[in-house]
């Protein structure tokens, strides 16, 4: 097939981008939408010119790096995957694509449709954690868990780090995100001794680097590639509260 | 004579790491704090270390290339991690995971260091749950077991498809702890492009910002390469995008010898190649040949879809050959068969370079026995396989809809399509018993080393060989180098070792803008890929590897006149990124050949056509090869054999049957 991109093109931070438009041509259905940009790159290459720089290592949807916003949409038309995932069988011949990067100010453009996300390592230093050094550890059998608890702290853990649900927030809100850590690690009972600290301290880094408050609008759930709910901002919720009475 | 000497400690082999560990010399708290550690790689390996280092309070900095050190390859592995708990009674133990793992690896291992991973590997089950990672469990909230890779015992913990991934994240929070008490300085987007040694010790690296394009220099009374292993060299393997041997290679080319090269791991169940515009292979993970049967038409070139082949006239070749063990045979032996029925010409898909995993019998299977659960009367044959899919979508839902995703073809109307794919390198940097390569304070952590799989790795085991190198070996082994360095003050980086190797890496990179060939960086990847591939994958013949040899430098010297990097040196540019690590590949490359071509026996991944039995299995030579090649660096294109003899005093090596 043959398709029009319009891509975000921006050679650093501190200089203004604009969208370029590429036609690209006898696209296969097979390929992945990172490849169709492989494709792409090789032809800018050719010509000399400079290829578009994009987020990705894994192209298997685990490790989170990907990051296109394409057609307004975090990692593109389809629910519940990653821009790597996403395959040009979902695309038709003649189609027009805008991609574009996370917008947010806590994700800064580094270049192109590359942004900086270490906006999300901090908050993870600041408490997404449990305190236990190597060596310390009890036999693991001596903390039996229940079921539905481990099986929704794995749910939550499953969280991949990408920012979609920032990018998509017109708010720019990463409760979504942080939630998911908190929820995981107060769902258990090794987690529960620092819970308190732990989301005062996540929610005051989260305020620290600039994302925007949570008016429950969903729209982050329905973009997870990974279905990470909105009960976990819920709980999180409860437990900030609950920290707060305590104080 | 040898210069290497593995440092392997006296005593029985339960006795060996308990009297190291209560021996060794240890390092004061208040030294500690003024003795730097780099380390190359945020994985479970580096993590791991990181993180314990700091906790035990030297001062630490990390480094990767990615955006963030959750993200490092690890986080993709999916099956599960290995660990001599006995948790299900079922004869289990510390022994019987050192043996499967010894002969396992086709006996060119180390005993000792595998007997050590097996002792500590409890302990990091402990570890990672006591951290928070959600690894799956049973009804009564204790730990679940599956058994992975055609073992015995069930001893595999996991967390669904995504073990990986979950601890993985748990090494990550307990560094970004570290991070957050200021014991250690992460170095995200980074690439180390050189190490810095000083009168023959590793005392830092060179790293580009990949972000300025700035060079930096990076002083550390030790250097810990953990980056991974190499299987990109390839090009197409299930590794990341970004998977590469440059932090290895750089550290080989200062010294550190590089153990059994041309050792690969080659995984027989992943999504067939669709066409030249791939770019990455996926794996699907090995637990579904529990329940999959493989096979080909026993017709050539047969189009017929797969539904429309009649019973008697499907090979399933796996159960045909290996009786025994069937669909469940080792991955070297499965990969190769895959091989043997495409290349004889009864391949399917359009490709013709794949077979079918076929799940019709287990829908049968387990509707059968859900009907009967349900208590349903004169099921129809429609019914039946409707509740075995249930079932099978209960265990494998996950993958099923990755390859639909990835194929657009359902496997649960049609059988899958897989091929074999490269998966893990078993070979990397040379490390004695304490994880030191041969240059001093230079240590090779995970998948970068060569330790423990021997010729083949066994499922789960290199998670559980990461983190047990991280968490539970480095802190205590470092400590006996490290106890003679605490008068080593601070080197300053404006030292000339330092602006040497600055210059170096500097030279490199003019080079490879000033050459502004024709062809993209890529296009001699691929190139390299299709070499090695072809002649130094699955199988591997003296003929082939000698072509291989030579076309490889052909292709060096041609990358080096002919390669075009686009953009500057000093901003964001992934191309130039890329263009290092295929230089780096290409050398790599040719010395993996010819590790391949001295060894002609056949064992584990490495398959010398040479050498095989009547029936086509691999045949080992013990006399000849039972040893470790460890390859020195000489100049561009000469290396130096170097052999450590391996002592099997406890298992005695045998030729592994499957039939
Ligand atoms: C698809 C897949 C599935 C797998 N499934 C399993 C499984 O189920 N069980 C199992 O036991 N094993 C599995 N494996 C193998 C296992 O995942 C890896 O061997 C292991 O995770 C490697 O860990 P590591 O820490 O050594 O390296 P990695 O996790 O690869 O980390 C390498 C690190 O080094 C950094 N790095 C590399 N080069 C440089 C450089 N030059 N400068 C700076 N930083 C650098 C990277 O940024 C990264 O942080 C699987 C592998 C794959 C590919
Ligand atoms: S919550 Fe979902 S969208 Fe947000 S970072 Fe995690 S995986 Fe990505
Ligand atoms: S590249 Fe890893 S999730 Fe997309």
């Amino acid at each position: 097939m043959n398709l029009t991109l319009k891509v975000w093109r921006q050679k650093n931070a501190k200089e203004a981008g604009n969208l370029m438009t590429y036609p690209v041509k006898d696209i296969s259905e097979d390929m992945s939408f990172l490849e169709m940009f492989d494709v792409l790159n090789e032809q800018l290459i050719s010509k000399g010119d400079e290829p578009i720089a994009f987020d990705h290592d894994c192209r298997e949807g685990i490790c989170g790096m990907c990051s296109m916003f394409i057609n307004g949409r975090p990692h593109g038309p389809k629910e519940g995957i990653t821009t790597c995932q996403l395959h040009m069988r979902s695309f038709k011949d003649g189609d027009t694509i805008v991609v574009e990067p996370w917008r947010s100010k806590a994700f800064p453009v580094v270049k192109d449709l590359v942004v900086d996300r270490s906006s999300f390592d901090r908050i993870i230093a600041a408490g997404g954690f449990i305190s236990v050094n190597a060596g310390n550890a009890q036999d693991a059998n001596n903390i039996p868990i229940p079921k539905p608890d481990a099986d929704k702290a794995f749910e939550a853990a499953a969280c991949i780090g990408c920012g979609a649900c920032v990018a998509t927030c017109k708010n720019s809100s990463a409760m979504l995100f942080v939630s998911a850590k908190v929820s995981q690690l107060a769902l258990l009972p090794q987690g529960k001794i620092e819970a308190t600290a732990r989301v005062q301290e996540m929610v005051a880094q989260m305020d620290k680097e600039g994302f925007g408050n949570c008016s429950n609008t969903g729209a982050c759930e329905i973009e997870c590639p990974k279905g990470i709910s909105l009960e976990n901002i819920a709980r999180m919720n409860r437990e900030f509260f609950v920290a707060n009475l305590t104080e | 004579m040898s210069k290497l000497d593995s440092k392997i400690p006296e005593g029985t082999l339960e006795e060996k790491w308990m009297k190291f560990r209560s021996t060794v010399p240890l390092v004061n708290p208040s030294n500690k704090r003024s003795i730097e550690i780099v380390i190359v790689g945020s994985g479970l390996a580096g993590a791991s270390a990181a993180s314990t280092l700091a906790e035990l309070g030297y001062k630490v900095k990390c480094f990767c290339f990615q955006d963030s050190p959750r993200r490092a390859h690890s986080i993709a592995a999916q099956g599960g991690i290995n660990a001599a708990k006995n948790y299900q009674n079922d004869g289990d133990s510390t022994f019987r995971l050192f043996y499967d793992t010894v002969k396992g690896g086709d006996y060119r291992s180390r005993e000792a260091n595998v007997y050590r991973l097996a002792e500590v590997s409890s302990n990091i089950i402990d570890q990672c749950v006591a951290q928070g990672v959600p690894l799956a469990r049973e009804y009564g909230g204790l730990l679940s077991n599956r058994s992975f890779g055609g073992t015995q015992v069930q001893r595999t913990f996991y967390a669904a498809g995504q073990t990986g991934q979950q601890l993985l994240l748990g090494a990550y929070s307990a560094l970004e702890r570290q991070i957050g008490l200021g014991n250690v300085t992460m170095y995200s987007r980074h690439e180390m492009l050189e190490v810095v040694t000083i009168e023959g010790k590793a005392r830092g690296i060179i790293a580009r910002d990949l972000i300025s394009g700035k060079l930096e220099r990076h002083f550390g009374h030790a250097v810990l390469i953990c980056s991974g292993g190499y299987g990109n060299v390839f090009y197409l393997s299930t590794n990341a995008m970004g998977s590469n041997a440059t932090a290895a290679w750089k550290a080989h080319k200062q010294g550190a010898f590089f153990g059994n090269p041309c050792f690969t791991q080659i995984h027989p169940t992943c999504i067939p190649v669709s066409g030249d515009h791939q770019s990455k292979l996926t794996l699907m993970s090995e637990s579904l040949r529990n329940d999959g049967r493989i096979w080909v038409p026993k017709k050539k070139d047969d189009t017929r879809k797969a539904v429309d082949i009649p019973e008697e006239e499907r090979d399933y070749y796996l159960e045909r050959r290996y009786p025994a063990f069937g669909n469940l045979v080792p991955r070297d032996v499965a990969s190769r068969a895959a091989k043997e029925r495409c290349d004889a010409g009864y391949g399917v898909g359009k490709s013709k370079m794949a077979v079918f995993l076929d799940f019709a019998a287990a829908f049968e299977r387990y509707g059968k026995q859900q009907v009967l659960v349900l208590g349903i009367d004169n099921p129809s044959a429609a019914e039946i396989r409707k509740h075995g899919m249930d079932v099978v979508k209960e265990k494998y839902g996950n993958l099923f809809d990755m390859y639909k995703q990835i194929t657009g073809e359902n496997p649960y109307e049609m059988p899958m399509r897989i091929y074999p794919a490269v998966h893990y390198t078993m070979g990397g940097l040379w490390v004695d018993y304490n994880l030191m390569t041969t240059v001093p304070g230079l240590y090779a952590l995970g998948e970068a080393n060569f330790s423990d799989h021997g010729a083949n790795r066994l499922g789960a085991s290199a998670l559980m060989q990461g983190l047990a190198d991280g968490y539970f070996v480095i802190p205590y082994t470092i400590g006996s180098y490290l106890s003679n360095e605490i008068r080593v003050k601070p080197i300053s980086t404006d030292s000339e070792p330092f602006v040497a190797a600055e210059k170096r890496v500097q030279e490199t990179i003019n080079k490879l803008f000033a050459i502004k060939g024709k062809h993209s960086v890529d296009h001699f990847h691929k190139k390299l890929g299709k070499i090695m591939w072809d002649k130094c994958g699955m199988a591997r013949n003296e003929k082939g590897l000698t072509e291989a040899i030579s076309e490889i430098r052909a292709l060096r010297e041609e990358f080096w006149k002919d390669v075009r990097v686009t953009g500057d040196a000093n901003e964001f540019n992934p191309e130039l990124e890329k263009a290092g690590r295929v230089a780096d590949f290409l050398e790599l490359g040719e010395l993996m050949c010819m590790d391949a071509l001295q060894r002609k026996e056949s064992c584990g991944g490495h398959f010398r056509e040479e050498s095989q039995t009547e029936d086509g299995e691999a045949k080992r030579d013990d006399d000849k090869f039972a040893f470790v090649a460890a390859w020195e660096y000489k100049n561009q294109g000469s290396f130096e054999l170097h052999k450590e003899e391996l002592v099997f005093d406890i298992v005695h090596p045998t030729q592994r049957s499957y039939k």
